[in-house]
């Protein structure tokens, strides 16, 4: 039986619910005699809390209660459990699930409101009277370690969340040999996940025991029941956490919120369930989002332009709080060196608190702030050297041959970083290829029409498969399904196709036969969360280890039951066959009924009950994709305008379990770099006030800027699972702000224009534009 | 059917009001308030789920449902408003045996979704849209679409599943 399903671009198997409107979100989930959750949220950015007054609004028809922490004991304001371990955090200040002291950013959750209806809730929440006292806030992160700034937590002694070190090799022996150093600064914002669903929790008490269910839009269900359990004091086998459909993740669904705790708790002590879904004015500010890195770099070349050593300082602006460790920041770090063979590295990123949302990682995590500064180095080493961008990565890149290629890094566990895989040159080359050698003559004859294109690349190594595992279990039903039970949750990736497709070849039955199963505490006992781009690795190769196991025991059961040795069966068509003997066959839904037993009659000696089978791949190594993305811009010196004319993707995540999957991986992680690079900012003003709180003042790029993505695939299997897979959620994103911002640059090179930020606005491009061109030069345009 | 009457119809809640719609094709009737609007009120009292919600301020798109043949955002509009109106929601785009509607065949052949949030209201949009053009261009397509957020694809295979569709529509497969 030849492969079928892996490596095929077949339709999701999760779709004809979606696309008929019988989708399950959260918010979907109707339970009799539910009560809605409304949230009092600090209106300001730093404050004291002095008293809080609910009279009016317990007064309100239709509200059952108003709780600010005291009414909800120590556990409400007892701070949350941390996601990820905090070794390295100096001071992990967490949230309270309801704040009963200080404030640190917009939007606290302080009370909650229990109404009958949501409306009714919104509308006693709005007549909670909380009394603050107002303190100074830290809002630009430039200034959070200045002698005599505000604190952000009133009692800190500092601002300083956490310093990371990162470091290899003689740092000062290569810059005062090397012939070639340069220096340069950025700052680059990044905005939230903006995922279509918000965020929302469903907490029920069990009416028939001591158990409580919560449904959540989280991307860890597992963790969420631990951090549940852990907070309340909880045997874990008492709560039960279930993600349902998730409209998209992106990284922020997979934080420990405030309410994941506040909603238990008040559903726990009113004994009713009670439900809160997150608008989106809450969303700007009660979901974490990723923002500002500043960094201050040198990059050290010899002098054909390899690039040799970078080292420098990130200030790195964690918000208020750490619900999430340093995760962002810890990432920014880890990517180091990216795609290159560098001889040293000395980086350090210095986080610090400011009286904002917190910062935790969004799509790319840290990676692609990362990827922007060491590709602008090496734009920034072309430009001086007079060299073609893509000479200096032929000459940087860690080669085929290097491979497994330790960069000397070290990984979040201490041990050293190993790139497993890859032809980093491959996917540079098939760009280009693709991208056509004409563009200079392009670019020439449009400059001589006044017009402004510009070509970028930019090049990326990313860390997938994150330690340490997802398991599966795979059960043949006698009914004939195959159900493939996992801890891994989805929010979108097609998780479920993919597991049908891995599993469907090795059993020989057809993708219509698998249930998949997943993201159910209940249902699968053990899961860490779809983060990192580590699903298909983890939760992948376990439903394959899975399969085989089932496939052997199939065999086995089926040998006895067919009288036949085991060699001369195959699994095919939902049966286990004789070969070369037509018609001599046992379906797998016999040999499931069989393991399942009757009263009275053993099943067959040695063989446990159950055609089933658990596995867990251990993931010990991160494995590491990577790619080259190419652009072409036109800029419109006048207004600022860029419009994205190309787009070349060569990607390379390993073996590919289903192309269609991975292209809309791919196109829809360019397009979240497209809206880093062009359109999304996270503006609050001087107190803390965030300013862009709708989607007419939050720009997420829409059909019209877009443009199509053309994508080449390499395939470097990864030597360190079973089916040579890497991750593809994130790649799409890390290095597409680099890319769109080099080729703006390009574009731009008649006037000089350096663009070491994003995202750039057409406003911020003009100022750029007039900022490097001698007064007078723009004749004719509307300076 | 009817709905419940909302359950807060106290003395000093807001009156209730009567609506009467006919939806994909079903006559509905429902008591709300005067501030509940057409999204709310086919999710949470006709339980028509399809129909997401997304900004609540009529940015994202994900709440479109077709009143009288025109797109709407369903959260920008009032039940009240659509007292006596005829609407169309995703549950009423397949064929009444299950077939799926030429645009929900696209989007699953395409690809055309990952989360499936904003998907109702990409394919309501879509089906306004061709209605207007049959024979739509790509760009004329992405003009349309450009209220509509969707933030796992790119565009780029919804695009496609509406030139699939248009197609299909047209009768040339």
């Amino acid at each position: 039986m030849g492969v079928r399903y892996f490596g095929s671009g077949v339709r999701r198997v999760e779709d004809p619910r979606l696309i008929t409107g019988q989708g399950r979100y959260l918010d979907d989930l109707a339970i009799a005699g539910v009560l809605h959750a409304a949230f009092v949220r600090s209106v300001h950015a730093h404050a004291r809390i002095v008293g809080v007054d609910a009279a009016a609004a317990r007064q309100l028809s239709g509200v059952v209660a108003v709780y600010i922490a005291a009414d909800l004991g120590e556990l409400s304001s007892k701070r949350l459990p941390h996601t990820v371990p905090v070794g390295n955090v100096r001071q992990p200040l967490n949230y309270q699930p309801l704040a009963d002291r200080e404030v640190c950013h917009v939007g606290v959750p302080i009370a909650v409101v229990i109404a009958e209806s949501r409306a009714i809730a919104e509308d006693a929440a709005a007549l909670v009277e909380v009394n603050y006292e107002v303190l100074d806030a830290v809002v630009d992160w430039r200034r959070a370690l200045d002698a005599g700034a505000p604190r952000v937590h009133a009692d800190s002694p500092d601002n300083l969340v956490a310093s990371l070190h990162g470091r290899f090799g003689d740092v000062e022996k290569v810059f005062a040999s090397a012939p070639h150093v340069f220096s340069e600064t950025f700052e680059v914002h990044r905005g939230g996940c903006h995922s279509m669903e918000c965020r929302g929790v469903v907490a029920m008490p069990d009416p028939m025991g001591d158990g409580l269910t919560v449904w959540t839009s989280t991307q860890m269900p597992h963790m969420v029941r631990r951090l549940i359990a852990d907070h309340l004091g909880r045997d874990e086998r008492t709560v039960r956490v279930i993600a349902p459909d998730v409209g998209g993740g992106f990284g922020p669904k997979g934080v420990f919120y405030p309410e994941e705790i506040v909603l238990p708790l008040a559903a726990l002590k009113l004994q009713r369930p009670v439900k809160w879904v997150e608008d989106r004015s809450e969303h700007f500010v009660a979901t974490a989002q990723q923002r500002d890195q500043a960094w201050a770099l040198e990059v050290a070349a010899d002098a054909d332009g390899r690039l040799l050593a970078v080292r420098g300082r990130c200030l790195h602006d964690n918000g208020g709080y750490v619900p999430y460790g340093l995760g962002a920041a810890v990432t920014s770090m880890a990517a180091f060196p990216g795609p290159y063979a560098l001889q040293a590295v000395d980086i350090r990123i210095d986080i610090v608190f400011t009286n904002l949302v917190p910062n935790t990682p969004v799509r790319g995590a840290g990676r692609p702030t990362t990827c922007f500064v060491l590709e602008r180095l090496a734009d920034r080493v072309a430009r001086e050297l007079a060299l073609d961008p893509a000479e200096v990565r032929r000459r940087s890149f860690v080669r085929k041959d290097q491979f497994p290629y330790l960069t000397g890094m070290n990984a979040r566990d201490g041990s050293p970083i190993t790139y497993d895989s890859g032809d980093y040159h491959a996917c540079l080359e098939a760009v280009l290829e693709r991208a056509g050698d004409d563009f200079a003559q392009r670019q020439a004859a449009a400059l001589a029409k006044g017009r402004y294109l510009g070509r970028g690349i930019a090049s990326y190594t990313e860390d997938t498969g994150l330690a340490p595992f997802e398991g599966a279990t795979i059960r043949v039903e006698p009914g004939g399904k195959v159900v493939i039970f996992t801890g891994a949750a989805s929010q979108g990736q097609g998780h479920a196709t993919i597991f049908a497709q891995i599993c469907a070849d090795i059993l020989g039955v057809r993708l219509e036969d698998i249930v998949v199963e997943a993201a159910d505490t209940a249902k699968f006992p053990l899961g860490i969360g779809a983060i990192a781009s580590r699903t298909a690795v983890t939760a992948g190769s376990s439903v394959h280890q899975a399969a085989v196991a089932v496939r052997a025991k199939a065999l086995k059961v089926a040998s006895e039951m067919l009288e036949a040795s085991e060699a001369d069966l195959v699994l095919e068509d939902g049966a286990v066959r004789v070969v070369g003997a037509a018609g001599l066959h046992v379906p797998l839904s016999q040999i499931a009924s069989r393991l399942n037993g009757m009263s009275g009659i053993p099943i067959v000696p040695g063989v446990e009950p159950g055609l089933s089978a658990t596995a867990y791949y251990e993931a010990r190594k991160n494995t590491f994709a990577n790619g080259t993305h190419l652009s072409e811009v036109e800029v419109d010196i006048d207004t600022g305008r860029v419009e994205i004319t190309r787009y070349v993707v060569g990607h390379d995540c390993g073996l590919l379990i289903n192309p269609m999957l991975v292209d809309g991986q791919v196109r829809g992680g360019v397009v979240h770099g497209i809206g880093n690079a062009l359109f999304e900012r996270m503006i609050y003003d001087e107190a803390g006030q965030p300013v862009t709180t709708t989607y007419a003042d939050y720009l997420l790029p829409t059909a019209p800027e877009v443009p199509r993505i053309e994508i080449i695939h390499i395939q470097s299997p990864s030597p360190l699972n079973p089916i040579g897979v890497k991750g593809a959620g994130e790649g799409g994103t890390i290095p597409a702000a680099a890319c769109i911002i080099a080729a703006i640059e390009n574009a731009l090179a008649p006037f000089g224009t350096r663009v070491n930020e994003h995202p750039v606005s057409p406003a911020r491009l003009r100022q750029l534009i007039r900022a490097a061109m001698p007064a007078g030069h723009m004749a004719g345009a509307a300076i | 059917m009817t709905s419940q009457p909302a359950q807060n119809d106290g003395d000093d809640g807001p009156a209730l009001e009567r609506v009467r719609l006919t939806v994909n094709g079903r006559l509905f009737e429902a008591d709300v308030e005067p501030r509940r609007h057409l999204g709310d009120l086919l999710r949470h009292d006709l339980k028509l789920t399809g129909t997401h919600i997304g900004c609540e301020h009529g940015v994202c798109g994900a709440c479109t449902v077709i009143v009288n043949g025109a797109s709407v955002r369903s959260c920008l509009m009032f039940a009240g408003q659509a007292h006596g109106a005829t609407v169309t929601t995703i549950e009423g785009l397949a064929a009444p045996d299950g077939t799926l509607h030429p645009i929900q065949q696209a989007f699953w052949d395409r690809h055309g979704l990952q989360c499936g949030f904003c998907t109702p209201g990409m394919m309501m949009t879509i089906k306004a849209l061709l209605a207007d053009i049959p024979d739509a261009d790509e760009a004329e397509i992405r003009d349309a679409i450009s209220g509509n957020l969707c933030r796992c694809t790119g565009y780029e295979t919804i695009v496609d599943a509406a030139l699939d569709a248009a197609r299909a529509l047209r009768g040339n497969v």
